[in-house]
């Protein structure tokens, strides 16, 4: 028995290093040269969003927590580096674009101050979802509201987001955001080349993410984690605390989402409310699902897939797309709980029960309840 | 002083929009713990049946009257159908519903854009529920809307109805069975499938009721469901799901809370704040105001 089992997880990292260097020489050899420079630019943005999909994997798929607010840490973070592209565009001494524009304000208001310095921009970019999730978190896990709860609470917290940098116009843009963002530290994103460096710098942060969410979901913690969101008594039972292991991962994946956020802005040169909103942050887990929201190459294929399909459909058939995503909902989580990702075990079992009569471990798609 | 009065009624008349929604809604998670986000759609599908009625009704009173009780056989009816179809195969799995829903209702918002067209449409009200009732008069007069007068009182009338259905007919107890104990409700003989279907189709036509209510206070358009879902959903998680008590004090509480903190503050601000009082009220009732006594862990 032991020796089986040591066997199939060999087989099973030995998959997942082959999928892994696929990725990377598909995202760092294939994609450039194969795709014009705006399809590239395209492919950075959905990158961006199978980065939100990794951290939705985890809490979601892994943890079972329902996080339908990632809007808000991707929101957090894009607009931390926003904030600090718009300082350094206007120059030492002056105010942004749009603030003359609105204006009463003279002078940057004291919490957009610390954004001009590169450092604390960078950090706050991962660290301040991070923080927001960790106090929010603490006070929903600790006193036990899970489930429903717990998804509709973070789905307050993107439309209160949302609604709060509306009402804020004269110091976050209002509707529009931050807008017309024209330089990345130094370097012009006018030019195809910055823009190019930006690709990789997406797609190496994407899969650094993909590389650090394995290394967690393969860990003592991650079974912790699987064991809470299957039966959390039990876990309570044995001496843990479920509401830090959940912490965890939605702390994580806050931050996940943060660093996507952040490089989404030097890809598309905009942030806005209606990027992180509620409609946003809910489309950001159902790319997760359709793929396969516990399987980690499931949900970064999915993020994208259903990413491209948007764009591709939605300028054509604005309707058809529509009537195509609520399908895709309904599908996907009606009928294929574990997402596309699960055809591939469902193919893999009835193959090896066909070869023996011995059948293959059964690996149960993870019921969020 | 006026201006506390006409503050705390701006925050009832929020409130009897917000029950109006949340009533149906509790019914629905109540009742088989599930989350229909398509909700907001049949407050729109109840919206749009009283534009329709007023086309080929020509008098505003008498359409609405009409509208009331068509609308909610509208709206039931889709409730019942998306039952049937989709959420009767979901049982036990409440997140994986609040996500199909979520699919149903952006499916059912592109139909109402193909039907009626992106823009808002508006309705006339009837000349009754146009004016004010001027309650304190004077050099700083207190008036309230005879509209928001008339919603409150559908909240109330809606209210009432509901409760009386849940506590004196077989349906109502039949009803609470299944909420109380399915297991125990299903051996002794309840069909829980058909209460289901039933309590769906209540709640669902109560939004219907909800969706007549809101074309007297602002315009109708294919996206009104999911400016005011997310809202009701809290009324009900702070109230205690399907509490029905419950979720008639939380709405009013907060419709209050919202319009004495917009006045003080910013609409905006008012939103974010509400928000934290909710977690803040959650650490020390995280079950809502009102919770079913059960055995469970939790």
């Amino acid at each position: 028995m032991t020796g089986s089992r040591t066997s199939f997880l060999k087989g099973r990292s030995t998959r997942a290093a082959a999928g892994f260097t696929g990725a990377a020489v598909a995202l760092f050899a294939v994609a450039p040269l194969a795709l014009s420079d705006f399809r590239l630019g395209l492919l950075a943005k959905y990158l961006c969003t199978a980065m939100v999909a990794v951290g939705i994997c985890l809490a979601w798929g892994r943890g079972g927590l329902l996080t339908l607010g990632q809007g808000v840490f991707f929101g957090l973070g894009g607009y931390a580096m926003a904030m600090h592209l718009k300082i350094v565009d206007a120059g030492p001494g002056t105010i942004p674009d749009f603030m003359q524009l609105y204006g009463t304000a003279t002078e940057l208001p004291w919490w957009w101050r610390p954004f001009a310095n590169p450092v604390f921009a960078l950090a706050a970019t991962v660290l301040l979802p991070m923080a927001v999730a960790a106090v929010l978190g603490s006070f929903i896990f600790r006193r036990r509201v899970k489930g429903a709860y717990f998804a509709i609470l973070s789905q307050a917290l993107a439309a209160a987001f949302a609604i709060w940098l509306v009402g804020q116009q004269a110091t976050t843009g209002g509707t529009n955001g931050l807008t017309d963002i024209q330089g990345f530290f130094g370097y012009d994103l006018d030019d195809p080349v910055n823009q190019r460096m930006v690709y990789f710098v997406i797609a190496a942060a994407l899969l650094l993410l993909i590389a650090l969410a394995r290394q967690l979901i393969h860990s003592r913690y991650g079974e912790l984690l699987v064991a809470v969101r299957d039966s959390e008594e039990r876990v309570r039972f044995l001496g843990y605390n479920p509401a830090n292991v959940k912490l965890v991962a939605y702390v994580v994946a806050a931050g996940m989402a943060g660093l996507a956020g952040a490089l989404f802005v030097p890809a598309v040169g905009i942030i806005s409310p209606a990027l992180i909103g509620i409609v946003p942050s809910i489309e950001l887990v159902i790319g997760a699902a359709v793929g396969g929201r516990a399987s980690l190459a499931g949900a970064v294929l999915g993020a994208i897939a259903v990413a491209w399909a948007k764009t591709a459909l939605s300028e054509e058939f604005p309707a058809a797309w529509t009537y195509f995503q609520g399908l895709l909902f309904i599908v996907a989580l009606a009928f294929l709980p574990g997402g596309l990702a699960s055809l591939v075990g469902i193919a893999r079992r009835r193959r090896a029960s066909r070869v023996s009569a011995d059948t293959a471990p059964v690996l149960p798609v993870g019921e969020a309840a | 002083m006026t201006v506390i009065f006409g503050q705390t009624f701006t925050g009832i008349s929020i409130g009897a929009v917000l029950l109006l929604i949340a009533l149906g809604l509790s019914l629905t998670f109540g009742q088989m713990n599930v989350i229909n986000m398509a909700h907001g759609e049949f407050i729109m599908a109840g919206a749009y049946t009283t534009y329709v009625l007023q086309k080929s009704i020509s008098s505003a009173g008498l359409s609405l009257l009409v509208a009331l009780p068509v609308a909610f056989l509208v709206s039931g009816a889709l409730g019942a159908l998306l039952e049937w179809l989709l959420i009767r195969r979901l049982y036990l799995r409440p997140l994986d519903t609040l996500l199909v829903t979520w699919g149903v209702s952006l499916m059912l918002q592109q139909l109402a854009r193909d039907i009626f067209g992106a823009p808002n449409v508006q309705t006339r009200a009837p000349e009754l529920l146009t004016g004010n009732i001027t309650v304190i008069g004077g050099d700083d007069p207190l008036t309230f809307a005879n509209s928001r007068l008339f919603i409150l009182g559908l909240a109330i009338a809606a209210v009432v109805a509901l409760s009386l259905t849940l506590r004196l007919t077989p349906l109502g107890r039949r009803i609470r069975a299944v909420v109380q104990n399915r297991d125990l409700a299903e051996v002794s003989g309840i069909s829980t499938g058909r209460v289901d279907r039933t309590a769906f189709f209540i709640g669902s036509g109560l939004a219907g009721v909800a969706g007549v209510a809101l074309t007297l206070v602002g315009p109708i358009g294919p996206t009104m469901g999911t400016n005011v879902i997310i809202d009701a959903f809290l009324v009900i998680v702070v109230g205690g799901i399907g509490q029905l008590k419950g979720s008639v004090i939380v709405a009013f509480v907060l419709g209050v809370l919202q319009s004495v903190l917009e006045y003080s503050t910013t609409v905006s601000v008012a939103k974010v704040l509400v928000l934290v009082a909710i977690v803040a009220f959650l650490q020390w009732r995280p079950q809502g105001l009102y919770t079913l006594r059960t055995r469970s862990l939790v």
